[in-house]
C-alpha cells in the first residue's frame, strides 16, 4: 500500500510538474512582448522596461524558468503588475470564498443525493425512480451557468427571495449563508443527479449480497438493514467522488461567482484575464491545478485502500 | 467499416421502445435543421440593430423579444444554433481523430510509448479545464478559433485515454494473435480489427460530448471570451441578458433555452443509443 501511496504522490507531483511547465511555456509563447500586451501600443518604453523587469522578462529564458522554479519552491507566485502585492497574498484571499461555496455545493448535493439514490434503489421501478433517472440526468447535463442565470433571473431579481450579488456581510453568517443559497444551488444542481445514480446503483448491488440476505433471514427489519448495512457500504464509491467533484467544482465555482458577482479564485481569475494581468492568471491556475491534482490524488488512494484490486496497476482506465 | 442496413434498423426498432431516446432524438433532428436553415427561418437579420425597439417584450413581430440594440433575439438564436453546431462539429471530430491515432499509439505500441502517453494525457486532464481555457483565451486573445483549438486540446485525452483501454483489451485476444503470426502489419491490424471493434462506444461517447462542448463554448462566449461581437452565439446572447436582465428578462430566458434542450437533447438520445448498443459502458461519463 506504501509503495502504491508513493508511486501515485511522485505521479502526481510529475503531472503537476509538467502542467507548470506548460503553463510557463504558454506565457512565453503569447505573440509579442508580454510587456506590451499589457501596457497596450500606446504606453511609453521606460514604462515598457520597467514592467519587463519586474517581471523578469529582460533575463535568458533558462534564467526565467529555474527563477520560476525556485521562488515557486518558496510558495513565491511572483507579484501582482498592478497593485504591487504578493499574488500568493491575493490567491489565498480569495480561496476560502470559493472553498465555503465548493463545500457547501457539495454537501448540500450529497444530503439530496443519497436519500434520494437510496428511496430510488429500494423502490425499483417507481414513479420516484423513473423520476430521479430522467431529472438526474437532465440535471447533469444542462450547464451550471444557465441554471446560475435562470437563478438569479427568478429567485432573486424577481421575486427578491435571495440576494443578487455579493457574499454578504463579514461575521454576519445568516447574511453569509443567505447570500450562498444560490450560487451552491447553481454548482451543486449537477451532483445530486450524478450522487443519486451512484448510490442507487450501488445500492442495487449491495442489496443482492449474501450478508444482507443473511440479515433478511435472521428477521432484521428492512429499515435496519437499509440503514444500517446495505447504505453504509452503498455510499463508499460516492465518498471517494466527492473527492474529485471538490476539485472539478473549484474551477465550476467560476460561473457562479461571476454571475452572483461573489469574490473568490474564479472571479479573480476572470478579472486578470480581461486586464491581461499575467502573474495573477498563473498563480490561480496553478494553485487550482494543485488543489485539482491533490484531490485526484487522494481520492485515487481512498479507492485503493477500499478495493486491493486497484493497487496492482497504475489505476489505467 | 461501412454500417449494416440491419443493425441500423434494430436501433431503430429499440429506440422506439423508450420515450426519453425518442424525445431526444427529435429534439437533435429539429435543432439541427434550425441551424442548417437558419438564414431561412430566421425573421430578420440578427444583426440589424433598431434602436426605437430596444428590449422589447415578445410580440408577433419578435417572437422572443429584441435585445439592448433593438436586435430581434429570435433571429440570433437561430443563427447561435449555427456556431454551437459548426463548434460541435469541428472539435468533436478532430479531438476524435486525434484521440483515436495517439489512443492507438499508446495501446498497441510499445510500452515506453505508452508510459509517455498516458502521463501527457493525465496532465492535460490535471488542468481544470475552465481554467485552462480562460488562461490560454488570455494570453492568445478572444476568438471563436482559440475557443475551438482549447476544447479540442482539453477533449483529446478523454477520447484517447478510451481508445487505449479498449485497445490494450483488444490486443491479447486470439484472432489479433492469429492474425500477427500470419504477419499482417501493425497499421492492417489497427485498420481492420481495432479500429471496427472500438467505433460504437467511441460515437456513443462523441454523440454525448456535444452537450459538454456546446456548453463549453457558451460558457466562454458568456464571458466575453468566445465569439467576438456582433456574432450571435448563445453564450454571447445570454452576456448580453445578464447585462440588461433587470430591464429585460428576454434575452437570458431566449439564450438559455436552446442550451438546455440541446444538452437535454444530445444526452437523452445518447444514453438511449449506448442502452442499446453498448450496455457495459453504462456509468461512465459524468458530471463536470
Amino acid at each position: 500500500m506504501l509503495a502504491f501511496i508513493a508511486r501515485r504522490g511522485l505521479l502526481a507531483l510529475l503531472i503537476l510538474f509538467l502542467a507548470v511547465s506548460l503553463l510557463f511555456a504558454m506565457i512565453h509563447m503569447i505573440p509579442g512582448d508580454p510587456a506590451n500586451v499589457i501596457l497596450g501600443p500606446k504606453a511609453s518604453p521606460e514604462l515598457k522596461a520597467e514592467i519587463s523587469q519586474r517581471m523578469g522578462l529582460d533575463q535568458p529564458l533558462l534564467v526565467q524558468l529555474g527563477r520560476f522554479y525556485t521562488d515557486l519552491a518558496q510558495g513565491n507566485l511572483g507579484v501582482d503588475v498592478f497593485s504591487d502585492r504578493p499574488v500568493f497574498d491575493i490567491v489565498f484571499e480569495q480561496l476560502p470564498y470559493t472553498l465555503v461555496l465548493v463545500l457547501a455545493a457539495i454537501g448540500g448535493a450529497t444530503l439530496l443525493g443519497v436519500p434520494l439514490g437510496c428511496f430510488s434503489a429500494i423502490r425499483r421501478n417507481s414513479l420516484l425512480d423513473r423520476l430521479t433517472a430522467v431529472l438526474s440526468v437532465a440535471f447533469i447535463a444542462i450547464p451550471s451557468f444557465v441554471v446560475a442565470l435562470y437563478l438569479l433571473l427568478w429567485l432573486a431579481v424577481k421575486w427578491r427571495w435571495f440576494p443578487a450579488m455579493g457574499a454578504g456581510e463579514d461575521g454576519d453568517f445568516m447574511d453569509q449563508a443567505h447570500h450562498l443559497v444560490l450560487p451552491a444551488i447553481a454548482l451543486g444542481l449537477g451532483w445530486v443527479g450524478y450522487i443519486a445514480r451512484l448510490v442507487r446503483a450501488s445500492m442495487l448491488e449491495v442489496m443482492e449480497e449474501n450478508h444482507i440476505r443473511t440479515a433478511r433471514a435472521f428477521g432484521l427489519s428492512e429499515r435496519t438493514i437499509i440503514v444500517h448495512y446495505a447504505l453504509r457500504i452503498a455510499v463508499l464509491p460516492t465518498v471517494t467522488i466527492l473527492g474529485m467533484g471538490i476539485g472539478t467544482m473549484l474551477s465550476g465555482a467560476l460561473f457562479a461567482e461571476i454571475i452572483f458577482s461573489r469574490p473568490g479564485i474564479g472571479k479573480l481569475l476572470h478579472e486578470a484575464v480581461i486586464t491581461r494581468n499575467y502573474p495573477v492568471v498563473m498563480g490561480s491556475v496553478l494553485v487550482t491545478t494543485a488543489f485539482f491534482v491533490l484531490s485526484t490524488l487522494v481520492s485515487d488512494i481512498i479507492n485503493a485502500l477500499l478495493d486491493p484490486r486497484l493497487r496492482e496497476d497504475g489505476g489505467s482506465s | 467499416m461501412s454500417p449494416q442496413p440491419a443493425l441500423i434498423a434494430q436501433t431503430f426498432a429499440a429506440l422506439r421502445k423508450d420515450p426519453l431516446g425518442i424525445a431526444g432524438f427529435i429534439i437533435v433532428v429539429l435543432v439541427l435543421l434550425a441551424s442548417l436553415f437558419a438564414p431561412m427561418l430566421a425573421p430578420s437579420d440578427p444583426l440589424e440593430i433598431d434602436v426605437y425597439n430596444r428590449l422589447a417584450d415578445p410580440s408577433w413581430e419578435h417572437w422572443l423579444g429584441t435585445d439592448q440594440l433593438g436586435r430581434d433575439v429570435l433571429s440570433r438564436v437561430l443563427h447561435g444554433g449555427q456556431i454551437a453546431m459548426k463548434v460541435a462539429l469541428v472539435t468533436i471530430s478532430v479531438s476524435l481523430a486525434i484521440g483515436l491515432l495517439l489512443g492507438m499509439f499508446a495501446g498497441f505500441g510499445p510500452k515506453w510509448l505508452d508510459r509517455i502517453l498516458v502521463i501527457c494525457f493525465d496532465t492535460m486532464r490535471s488542468f481544470p479545464t475552465i481554467m485552462f481555457a480562460l488562461a490560454v483565451v488570455a494570453l492568445i486573445g478572444p476568438s471563436l478559433n482559440t475557443v475551438m483549438g482549447v476544447i479540442i486540446i482539453t477533449s483529446i485525452p478523454a477520447y484517447a485515454r478510451i481508445v487505449r483501454t479498449q485497445t490494450l483489451a483488444l490486443r491479447e485476444n486470439d484472432f489479433i494473435l492469429a492474425e500477427q503470426a500470419m504477419g499482417a502489419s501493425i497499421p492492417r491490424i489497427l485498420r481492420s480489427h481495432i479500429l471496427p471493434n472500438i467505433a460504437a462506444p467511441l460515437l456513443i461517447l462523441a454523440s454525448m460530448d456535444v452537450p459538454a462542448v456546446v456548453g463549453m463554448e457558451a460558457g466562454l462566449s458568456f464571458l466575453g471570451l468566445g465569439v467576438s461581437p456582433p456574432t450571435p452565439s448563445w453564450g454571447s446572447i445570454l452576456n448580453d441578458g445578464y447585462s440588461y436582465l433587470r430591464n429585460s428578462p428576454w434575452p437570458i430566458i431566449a439564450g438559455g433555452l436552446p442550451l438546455i434542450l440541446v444538452t437535454l437533447g444530445f444526452t437523452f438520445f445518447g444514453e438511449s443509443l449506448r442502452d442499446i448498443l453498448d450496455p457495459k459502458l453504462r456509468g461512465k461519463g459524468g458530471a463536470d
